[in-house]
């Protein structure tokens, strides 16, 4: 635990990418084969289901700690991080723990899993008393499952490739899928050898530049596709040794929550990856999102909710065919292969991203506006000659927007933001005019500078009007341009109105609250 | 019978017809200390401590008229008896006294009671109604070992000037940066100023306060060699052009919001934070009012809700008074004219002077 603990403090202390990685590294070095593993696991984000809900946490540390619980609450205000709050209010720690990262994690963390409350209020008290205050923290965020430290998958990536010798790329695609957090997972991880037996696991998505600029910088349209960008979710689905898998983006298995495609997944044939969009499609249009959303979550697929919110693959890409990577080849030829293996699945729910045609830039641009009728967010652009890359890398793939709908809102509720933006109210409610009232519109976190949040911050302290636990009510005074992609009506929010993604684009200064948007005005935004 | 009141120009106690840190131009204002939000330009007069006189003069206004009281001296001011008494936060800074026909009041200003060689350790004062600052009204705010912080920043600076880098500092001009100064151990390397660092050390070294030999780091645009010296500077020199001049160089940060991860990250840029405090944590805070032997207490800026509600549970008579000192916020977030300022040259009146 030490030296993971050790590792957490070095990562967190420095702010270069250089020496996060040669933090990392000498970790990786130096670890056992069965501690590496589990820090690879925490690294990459992944974390065991919620062992103890956070109230009872909270009470046995607030006890522990000799701390009433609504002061207790107060400091997690100001902190804004459950393990953090624990461990700045618990008791002076005890000796630093020798014991590997395994042991605590195999033995100590696991074993809370099913235990009557008083058994894990034992153990967790113990284990407080057992550890500095440095391993506390780290144990607290893996207790608590919010391990994330600002090393990211890539950065521990460059890491164990620096230990390994084995390509970055392979790595990456190593490191997808499922796999358990084993020694041999290690070994196999940083093995010099590359044959791989696992049929479940997906390839790493390549992802798209936004397109700031102006598309005519990319050079001859000709070298170019464009394709209408989709508002899903991102998915790869597999077919290899007689078996379907359905892996989203975040590399979560989507077993059973869309049958629909994984059926059609058992058509193609074995040794195939396609890489595409999930989206809910209806008579041969897209649905809105908040539709999909309906169906994410439920544990119960019913038939109702399958009839009405049908879901196909949008297939953008194929990455495998006859058990051979072929994500090297062009994106051309990919494409070419793609559209003969969709068109020989008799099946409804696999359809081609079609090519928006843009012989020209000009055309281009005359697609994107069409998008939003579509139902698309706007275009994607690819190089023909573009093979298939790991992650988010400049130059071969962008994304095109639409421009997004703007509404001037204003501030009325404000609430401090947690982790990173503890303690300062950076998590605003704004709302637009409704006769001589103003009604909650939406909510945004995004897109103010530093700067522009402690001027907030600080005017939200001065002209608070109400204290409802952590929300302020606060003088309607303070007008903010906010940018959304989609617009909906909504049963479920006070204006009638849900938008998509909004966040705050621009700090309007130059006007007064009652310049701000009416309700009329954003209702004419909802297309009829 | 209150001896004090809030007032919109500050704390007015009318049998002795002064203010305590008004935050308004006042004709007798008696200070605490010179951080600004304590100590503002524009009154008729000033008292202050014996050893605050020149730190405030340097603060103020030239030819502003400050009288200073030896701590424990009595001066009888109206139907008053005023006196000071050390609080341990800043070279000079005080409690304030008051007493009438018996009733005794503190007004603490921005105290801590951790040692400090910079400065008169604080002394408790009995009273039956103290004035307490809250900045860090938390149980979770609990100052780590003096010496650990101090081995910490010197390992650091070690680390880094063996790594060919600069470090950069941060702290406030006045108070904070005299109390790094007098814990870093010269022998790692050269230490440079900002401006305004050097310009306060300064008068602390006038005053008597041994410190460690410091070079004006020079104004901006210059091009010093500070390859592994450490450079002592204001918070906001590390976002302005000022620090571009080190190159390669680690940014530290020495504060009490620092015991948060959360509040080290808000900066960008930050790759150390040193929990450092001038302000009192929660243990030495509940101790110092529980010293006092109070029945009342009136909690100004800070965490004043968690203070009031805590002393109130155990029978304490407390109530939040809604000051303009700052603390909150203000250790992370707060700038100023005077300490951007980069000369180590003295300044003009300056209206807006700094704080912690």
């Amino acid at each position: 635990m030490k030296a993971f603990a050790h590792l957490y403090t070095a990562l967190d202390e420095t702010t270069a990418t250089k020496e996060k990685v040669a933090a990392l590294a000498d970790y990786f070095r130096s670890a056992p084969p069965a501690d590496a593993a589990w820090a690879v696991h925490f690294l990459n984000g992944r974390r065991p289901k919620r062992l103890i809900s956070s109230g009872k946490l909270r009470a046995w540390a607030a006890e522990e700690a000799g701390v009433p619980a609504w002061l207790f609450e107060e400091s997690y205000q100001a902190v804004g991080d459950l393990a953090e709050t624990i461990t700045l209010l618990l008791p002076a720690g005890g000796e630093s723990s020798e014991l590997p990262l395994s042991h605590w994690v195999e033995e100590r963390l696991l074993r809370l899993r099913g235990e009557d409350d008083d058994v894990q209020r034992e153990d967790m008290v113990a284990s407080w008393r057992e550890l500095d205050s440095r391993e506390r923290f780290v144990w607290n965020k893996l207790i608590t499952g919010s391990f994330r430290v600002g090393a990211s998958q890539q950065l521990v990536t460059r890491a164990l490739t620096e230990v390994s010798g084995v390509p970055e790329g392979v790595i990456a695609h190593r490191l997808m899928g499922a796999w358990d957090p084993t020694p041999e997972f290690f070994e196999r991880l940083i093995a010099p050898d590359t044959s791989d037996a696992d049929v479940s696991r997906p390839y790493p998505f390549f992802l798209a530049h936004p397109l700031e600029g102006e598309p005519g910088t990319l050079g001859d349209a000709g070298e170019w596709i464009a394709e209408w960008k989709w508002d899903g979710i991102r998915a790869q689905l597999i077919r290899r040794a007689g078996r379907t898998f359905l892996w989203s983006r975040g590399e979560e298995l989507l077993a059973g929550r869309f049958p629909e495609v994984e059926e059609t997944g058992g058509l193609l044939p074995d040794g195939t990856v396609i890489d595409g969009e999930l989206i809910p499609w209806l008579d041969g249009a897209p649905l809105p999102f908040a539709q999909l959303q309906r169906r994410i979550g439920r544990k119960n697929l019913g038939a109702k909710i399958l009839d009405e919110v049908p879901v196909v693959l949008v297939a953008y890409d194929l990455l495998e065919a006859a058990g051979v990577d072929i994500r090297a080849l062009p994106l051309s030829e990919r494409r070419l292969r793609l559209a003969a293996l969709v068109e020989s699945v008799p099946s409804g729910r696999l359809l081609l991203s079609t090519a928006v045609p843009a012989p020209n830039w000009l055309a281009a641009t005359n697609a994107r506006r069409e998008a939003r009728e579509v139902g698309a967010e706007g275009l994607m652009l690819k190089r023909l000659s573009s093979s298939y890359g790991v992650g988010r890398r400049r130059g071969d793939w962008w994304k095109w927007k639409v421009d997004p709908l703007t509404v001037d809102a204003v501030l009325i509720y404000a609430q401090p933001g947690s982790g990173k933006r503890a303690g300062l109210f950076t998590d605003y409610t704004f709302g637009i005019w409704e006769g001589s009232h103003l009604v909650p519109f939406a909510k945004a976190y995004t897109g103010l500078t530093d700067e522009e949040i402690r001027k907030v911050d600080a005017f939200v302290r001065r002209n608070t009007l109400e204290k409802f636990g952590p929300v302020r009510t606060v003088k309607p005074e303070l007008v903010f341009e906010l940018h959304f992609e989609g617009i909906q009506r909504s049963s479920r929010h006070k204006s009638g109105i849900a938008v998509r993604f909004p966040r705050m684009a621009r700090w309007r200064t130059d006007k007064k609250a009652e310049e701000a948007d009416t309700i009329e005005t954003v209702r004419a935004l909802l297309s009829p | 019978m209150s001896l004090l009141h809030l007032t919109p120009k500050g704390l007015y106690c009318e049998a002795g017809d002064f203010f305590v840190d008004p935050w308004e131009p006042v004709d007798r204002a008696v200070i605490t200390h010179a951080h600004s939000d304590h100590a503002t330009w524009g009154s008729y007069s000033y008292l202050t401590s014996v050893p605050g006189v020149n730190v405030l003069r340097a603060r103020l206004e030239m030819g502003a008229r400050i009288r200073g009281v030896e701590y424990g001296e009595t001066v009888a001011l109206n139907a008053t008896t005023v006196s000071l008494h050390p609080a341990g936060h800043i070279l000079g800074s005080s409690q304030v006294r008051i007493e009438h026909r018996g009733e005794v009041w503190v007004v603490s200003g921005d105290y801590k009671t951790d040692p400090d060689p910079t400065c008169t350790p604080f002394e408790p004062v009995l009273c039956h109604t103290f004035v307490t600052e809250s900045t860090f009204g938390l149980p979770i705010y609990r100052w780590p070992s003096q010496a650990d912080v101090f081995a910490e920043i010197n390992a650091w600076w070690r680390a880094n000037a063996a790594a060919g880098r600069t470090s950069l500092l941060l702290g406030y001009a006045l108070g904070k940066a005299q109390r790094l100064l007098a814990g870093l151990d010269p022998d790692i390397g050269p230490i440079l100023t900002h401006g305004a660092v050097e310009r306060m050390t300064g008068v602390y070294r006038q005053d008597g306060i041994e410190l460690p030999p410091t070079q004006y780091a020079g104004a901006a645009g210059s091009r010093a060699d500070a390859t592994g010296a450490i450079v002592i500077a204001p918070p906001y020199a590390d976002a302005s052009l000022w620090s571009r001049r080190f190159g390669n160089h680690s940014t530290g940060f020495a504060s009490g919001w620092m015991m948060v991860r959360g509040a080290r990250r808000q900066r960008s840029g930050l790759d150390r934070g040193f929990a450092l405090s001038d302000h009192v944590d929660w243990p030495s805070l509940l101790a110092a009012i529980e010293a006092t032997g109070a029945g009342e207490v009136w909690v100004t800026h800070g965490y004043t809700g968690p203070v009031v509600r805590w002393l109130q549970e155990r029978g304490v008579d407390a109530k939040a008074v809604a000051t303009r000192f700052e603390g909150e916020r203000a250790e992370v977030t707060e700038t100023s004219q005077d300490e951007l300022s980069d000369s180590a040259a003295p300044l003009p009146p300056s209206p807006a002077a700094s704080s912690p």
